[in-house]
């Protein structure tokens, strides 16, 4: 049983004094244990109270407080809690690099198999975005997969009898008739550094393939491979379908250029597809993997995990916090999260019945890594910080697709042994 | 006689008291943190061993972060510069129009005040909006009066993107040096400035010989409160270029990358707070050297004139 705190008893105390006849009732909403969670989702409150009023309807005992930050300033309040030694009971946490240095610092409380038996309904590559990796230790249950690929404007498209080609070429010819119409082809801009990335492996994934990925990761390759250069070189082909002034275009504008309609397509993760749909309900949208570099060739996506929920090493409400951990591991919430957040669970057993979301599920299939999230953002400087400023250096003409590459690799050869020479 | 001593001894201490506790507690005591934390090596979030000068000597010597800092500090020092000159510049020839008293000059007073008083946070989101390549007033109003080829992703390139913050910053801060140098201005002896006059003086050589010289306790005020606030620029790259100091780090300063390194970047970077207060002690050091040794400079210049 979860212990009852002084403050709580206190409180209960004046509850009785004030509430005279509720007394009973008093005393029992103040013996259940209340759990704090922290995330930077602050937009999907509504939707978290009703996963967490299905878990307290199941554990009439424990409730769940809810509190949302704005997602670029998340980690500092986060941090700077657990230095402190406070923070939420029950974490939401970036995956990848994003866990590993909470977990490192000691502020995570590693799950077991034991105490978590649902970890087994998670795939070996979901457990990895969550667990250090030096010992393959767990420290969060995973919430979402995502998926980078093309977002098409259903009604242009039918509009002017097109469809979503192959291969590279026909995909640069489609292009090119949508700016002769009057469309911008792509809505994307590079003026949001982050985006820069997404946009990047969008379409460079398949284009290096998973050969270039597995000798990478191996160890037997380096961003200056001649395939990663060629996949970055492709890129500046898009230039002229972005839209006038990209490099000044930033994410919300972008956004908007897909949402109104005056872009045809727009390079982006399925965390965007809730947000569309609530800004936009009107639109006709579909969701596509990127061209292969020639036919019969995979069209890739980029996949990865978003983060995970953890429990505070510090929390004394601990039992409580892994009986709402187990239920966040479980296929019903899954189906649930899926279907309320527009997210792609990655639960084993999950059924996801949204049309759209379940393509993107049948896409991922077919996928390769989102490079630098999931390789090379444990340790500065990551890849991700490198590869961003260097696209926004390559689309706006100021570097070369191979001087990138020799900037990327050796950034990361400074912590990174398989990329020294020599 | 010693009762006597001790009790004005002991209201001296109360009454400075309360204010030494403020600053040990708010200013002396954080920056002793910092400095101590700037020694240790950090693993994550957590500190780890005593490093000495290790994390001073990353941040300084080695690639790719000491390009960050001195293409940081560089900016810092741009900035600063182009503020000396575009905005300090400005709000001098401003001042001295205002003196001037011409018609309507009370409204331009209120009128070139007025964006001081508004926050950075709100001037930089506004002209974010207003130089949107594609929606943005700008562009809209260059193509509007025929002059379309001269538009540009202004935030967007680095040749344009530092210059775009350094104008509107300027519109933002404006009145407050002409505000400063107003003041000093109207301190100037009437008699002198009627000398002046008769002696056939143009408005040249009236400002070049009596007012800029007479207003000189004005410009120490104005010259230092510029440096210290272009070293720790922060709020309008944020909210302009955001925390990357986009494109490619052609609007990063200090600020920003002291952040980012404190508490890294949602993403792309991580939190590592040895090398940030590394960061944060030099910057420390740099700005209480230079705005010391200039503030007496600059005294001195007040009373040579």
């Amino acid at each position: 049983m979860d212990r009852i705190t002084r403050r709580q008893a206190l409180g209960g105390l004046a509850g009785v004094g004030l509430a005279g006849a509720g007394l009973s009732q008093g005393a029992l909403a103040q013996a259940a244990t209340e759990l704090s969670f922290w995330t930077w989702r602050q937009e999907d409150r509504s939707q978290y109270s009703q996963l967490f009023g299905a878990f307290t309807q199941a554990n009439p005992a424990i409730r769940v407080g809810f509190r949302g930050f704005e997602a670029q300033n998340y980690g500092t309040a986060l941090s700077t809690a657990l230095a402190a030694g406070q923070g939420p009971d029950v974490i939401h946490i970036r995956a990848y690099g994003g866990t590993e240095q909470f977990a490192r610092a000691g502020y995570l409380h590693p799950l077991s198999r034991e105490a978590v038996p649902e970890l087994a309904n998670f795939s070996e590559a979901a457990l990895g975005s969550v667990s250090m990796r030096s010992d393959r230790q767990v420290y969060a249950v995973p919430f979402a997969s995502q998926t980078l690929g093309v977002f098409v404007n259903r009604e242009i498209f039918s509009r002017f009898n097109l469809s979503m080609p192959e291969t590279w070429d026909q995909f640069l010819a489609l292009c090119k008739t949508l700016k002769d119409r009057g469309v911008i082809p792509l809505a994307n801009g590079m003026n949001t550094a982050w985006m820069v990335e997404v946009f990047t492996s969008v379409f460079a994934v398949p284009q290096y393939g998973l050969g270039f990925q597995a000798d990478l990761v191996g160890g037997r390759a380096t961003f200056e491979d001649p395939r990663y250069v060629g996949a970055l070189e492709k890129l500046t082909a898009l230039r002229e379908f972005l839209p006038t002034g990209f490099e000044g275009v930033d994410y919300p504008t972008m956004q908007q250029l897909f949402l109104s309609g005056r872009a045809a397509m727009f390079a982006g993760g399925s965390f965007e597809i809730a947000n569309f749909r609530r800004q936009n309900p009107n639109l006709q949208m579909e969701f596509h993997a990127p061209p292969a570099p020639a036919a019969g060739q995979p069209r890739l996506v980029s996949l990865f995990f978003d983060g995970g929920y953890a429990i505070n090493a510090k929390t004394d409400k601990r039992d409580a916090a892994i009986r709402l951990i187990r239920y966040l591991s479980t296929p019903e919430f899954g189906t649930r999260f899926s279907a309320l957040l527009g997210n792609i669970s990655p639960i084993r057993g999950a059924t996801i019945e949204d049309p759209m979301l379940a393509r993107v599920a049948q896409l991922n299939q077919s996928a390769g890594d989102y490079m630098m999230a999931v390789h090379f953002r444990y340790q500065d400087p990551t890849g991700s910080t490198l590869l961003q400023a260097g696209v926004q250096r390559l689309m706006g003409g100021q570097q070369s697709a191979a001087q990138v590459a020799a900037d990327v690799t050796r950034g990361i050869a400074t912590y990174h042994a398989p990329f020294r020479r020599g | 006689m010693i009762p006597a001593a001790w009790g004005r001894r002991l209201w001296l201490t109360c009454l400075v008291a309360p204010a030494l506790l403020v600053l040990i507690g708010f200013v002396v005591v954080p920056i002793a943190s910092a400095f101590l934390y700037s020694l240790y090596s950090w693993n994550g979030l957590a500190r780890g061993e005593f490093s000495g000068l290790e994390n001073f000597r990353v941040m300084l010597f080695v690639e790719p972060f000491a390009g960050w800092t001195w293409r940081a500090l560089s900016h810092n020092l741009i900035v600063f510069a182009s503020l000396m000159v575009v905005q300090n510049g400005t709000a001098f020839l401003v001042a001295f129009l205002l003196l001037k008293t011409l018609p309507g000059h009370r409204f331009h007073q209120v009128a070139i005040f007025l964006p001081v008083i508004l926050s950075s946070v709100i001037v930089g989101a506004m002209w974010k909006l207003f130089l949107n390549p594609i929606f943005g007033l700008v562009n809209q109003g260059l193509a509007m009066v025929g002059l379309g080829t001269w538009a540009q992703p202004w935030l967007g390139q680095p040749s344009t993107a530092l210059g775009s913050l350094v104008l509107v910053n300027t519109w933002h801060w404006l009145g407050f040096p002409a505000l400063v140098f107003l003041a000093g201005m109207q301190r100037i002896s009437r008699e002198v400035m009627e000398a002046a006059r008769l002696d056939g003086a143009t408005d040249w050589q009236m400002m070049r010989h009596i007012v800029w010289p007479l207003v000189a306790p004005a410009t120490t005020v104005v010259v230092i409160l510029t440096f210290i606030g272009s070293m720790n620029w922060f709020e309008m790259p944020y909210v302009m270029t955001g925390l990357d100091g986009s494109p490619a780090g052609a609007t990063d300063v200090l600020g920003l990358y002291f952040y980012r390194t404190a508490f890294g970047s949602a993403t792309s970077g991580l939190q590592d707070f040895g090398r940030s207060s590394a960061l944060a002690v030099m910057m420390f050091l740099v700005i209480a050297v230079i705005a010391t040794v200039w503030t007496r400079v600059l005294r001195r210049r007040e009373i040579q004139e």
